[in-house]
């Protein structure tokens, strides 16, 4: 399959923190990858140096060829063919979920008002929130918002998608809705780099799976072997950490 | 009661005209606080240094000053000290517009700090430019959550307008006291009349921009 995303030599800083060292990473149209590591070894700050949320200091992001987050560069103009969804707080709170998901597509993409409101209430529907167009996020429960945040992303076509831990403020009982809607998402095709600690979804959904410490990705593989057959002793660590035995 | 002096000759339209001053003065100073205000509130959100440094003594500088205390000082200090002739509405514009920007800086500060940074890089992650990301999702949420502060200072700024005329502005208390003075001996009840009545002016003022802003509140309260 065709690389849709490169990674190469990418290096973040915070002055004398090295978060991401020189790592390296191509994506395959379609594929899922899923990013895991210790709290703090920088996954949330790899999602948003590919988003160009963050300047980085050597190496290069590039989408379908075009470079798009240079070192020391200017960040791109190109986010909108990336969709990105955090941990809580994405919806505009002044704004009803119809709202919310034309907003860009609208403003940025001049796409015709009632058309991407066609198109917004498909997508509604299709997570199940068609009843919830006219809500305000604060009227929403935490797994609705989020799937509301996913569907928004999607209204501007992302070539790639990034969701960082978008699970994690959840309440236990509402972390299936959210993921449910993933994995549907991976089913269909769409490109996908996903940081997680549910390590059960992250074994159903990903073609992929990454280990990423002390800056570097250490490990990955597929998730059969990166699960059941963890090569370093740093990746057997981290696995055995989730169990209680 | 004494308000029968209220309809002898033109009083009530010189009360009411001496509302209009009181209400041009503070509706002047309150745009002029707005628009520097938001500004500078903005540059201290950037949180440098020299600017926070430079606001804050400019904040509690005009926080511990009594208004009059600037009235005067502004009035006629420089006119001594800098031999600036300005007129009296001048002067007292200037010390409500250098009054009210401090205090809607603050405002504006903390309802910028209020905002989580995950609300412009959601709207960035979305495509949306800088300026896109402020007109359509930032400010949107800032002047609702500045609203009933913005409101409560600028009612505020209406009522102190009555000190202006110390520095001999005519305004609506001062219209208020010729009208009683000029009528000591006919209408020696007018003081009760008269006050009254600039009180109710005030609050007719003061209840209708409250009003407007319940009004807002209940619309965007989602
Ligand atoms: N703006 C910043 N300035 C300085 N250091 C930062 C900044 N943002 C992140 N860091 C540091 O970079 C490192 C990586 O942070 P990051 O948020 O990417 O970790 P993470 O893997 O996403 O962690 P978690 O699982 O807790 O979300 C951390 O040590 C963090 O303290
Ligand atoms: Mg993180």
């Amino acid at each position: 399959m065709e690389e849709i995303l490169n990674i190469s030599n990418l290096t973040k800083r915070y002055d004398d923190l090295v978060v991401l060292d020189h790592v390296n990473l191509s994506v395959k149209k379609g594929e899922v990858i899923v990013l895991v590591g210790t709290s703090g070894c920088g996954k949330s700050t790899f999602l948003r140096c590919i988003n160009a949320l963050e300047k980085i200091q050597e190496g290069k992001v590039s989408l379908d060829g075009e470079v798009i987050n240079p070192a020391g560069g200017k960040l791109n103009t190109v986010r909108e063919r990336i969709g990105m969804v955090f941990q809580s707080y994405d919806l505009f709170p002044h704004k009803t979920v119809l709202q919310n998901m034309i907003l860009a597509p609208v403003k940025v993409k001049k796409i015709n008002k009632k058309e991407a409101e066609k198109e917004a209430l498909a997508l509604l529907d299709r997570v199940g929130l068609l009843s919830k167009k006219d809500s305000y996020p604060h009227q929403l429960s935490g797994g609705q918002k989020q799937r509301v945040a996913i569907v928004r992303a999607l209204m501007m076509h992302p070539e790639v998608l990034l969701l960082d831990e978008i699970t994690a403020a959840l309440d236990p009982e509402m972390v299936r809705e959210v993921l449910d809607v993933v994995i549907s998402l991976a089913r269909e095709g769409r490109t996908m780099i996903i940081v997680t600690h549910e390590l059960t979804f992250a074994r159903a959904v990903a073609d992929r799976m990454i280990f990423i410490d002390g800056g570097k990705i250490v490990e990955e593989g597929s998730p059969e072997e990166f699960f059941n057959h963890p090569k370093t002793d740093r990746l057997k660590k981290f696995l055995d950490s989730f169990s209680y035995d | 009661m004494g308000f029968e002096v209220l309809f002898k000759g033109s009083n009530m339209l010189r009360l009411l005209s001496g509302m209009l001053v009181a209400l041009r003065i503070s509706l002047i100073s309150v745009l002029i606080s707005i628009v520097f205000g938001v500004a500078l509130g903005s540059l201290m959100s950037l949180k440098k240094p020299a600017i926070t440094v430079a606001s804050k003594i400019y904040l509690e500088f005009i926080r511990i000053m009594p208004q009059m205390v600037l009235l005067f000082l502004v009035y006629f200090g420089t006119t001594k000290a800098l031999g600036i002739n300005m007129s009296a509405e001048t002067a007292s514009i200037i010390v409500f517009s250098l009054w009210g920007t401090a205090e809607m800086s603050d405002l504006v500060r903390g309802a910028l700090g209020g905002i989580p940074a995950i609300q412009y890089e959601s709207s960035y992650s979305l495509g949306m430019t800088t300026f896109q990301t402020y007109v359509y999702v930032i400010i949107p949420q800032i002047i609702r959550r500045m609203l009933p502060l913005s409101i409560n200072l600028i009612t505020r700024m209406i009522k102190t307008t009555s000190l202006v005329m110390m520095i001999g502005i005519v305004e609506v208390l001062k219209v208020g006291q010729q009208i009683i003075e000029a009528n000591r001996k006919s209408s020696p009840n007018a003081a009760f009349g008269v006050y009254a009545t600039v009180f109710l002016l005030y609050f007719v003022v003061c209840y209708v921009i409250s009003m407007f802003s319940k009004h807002l509140e209940k619309k965007w309260k989602n």
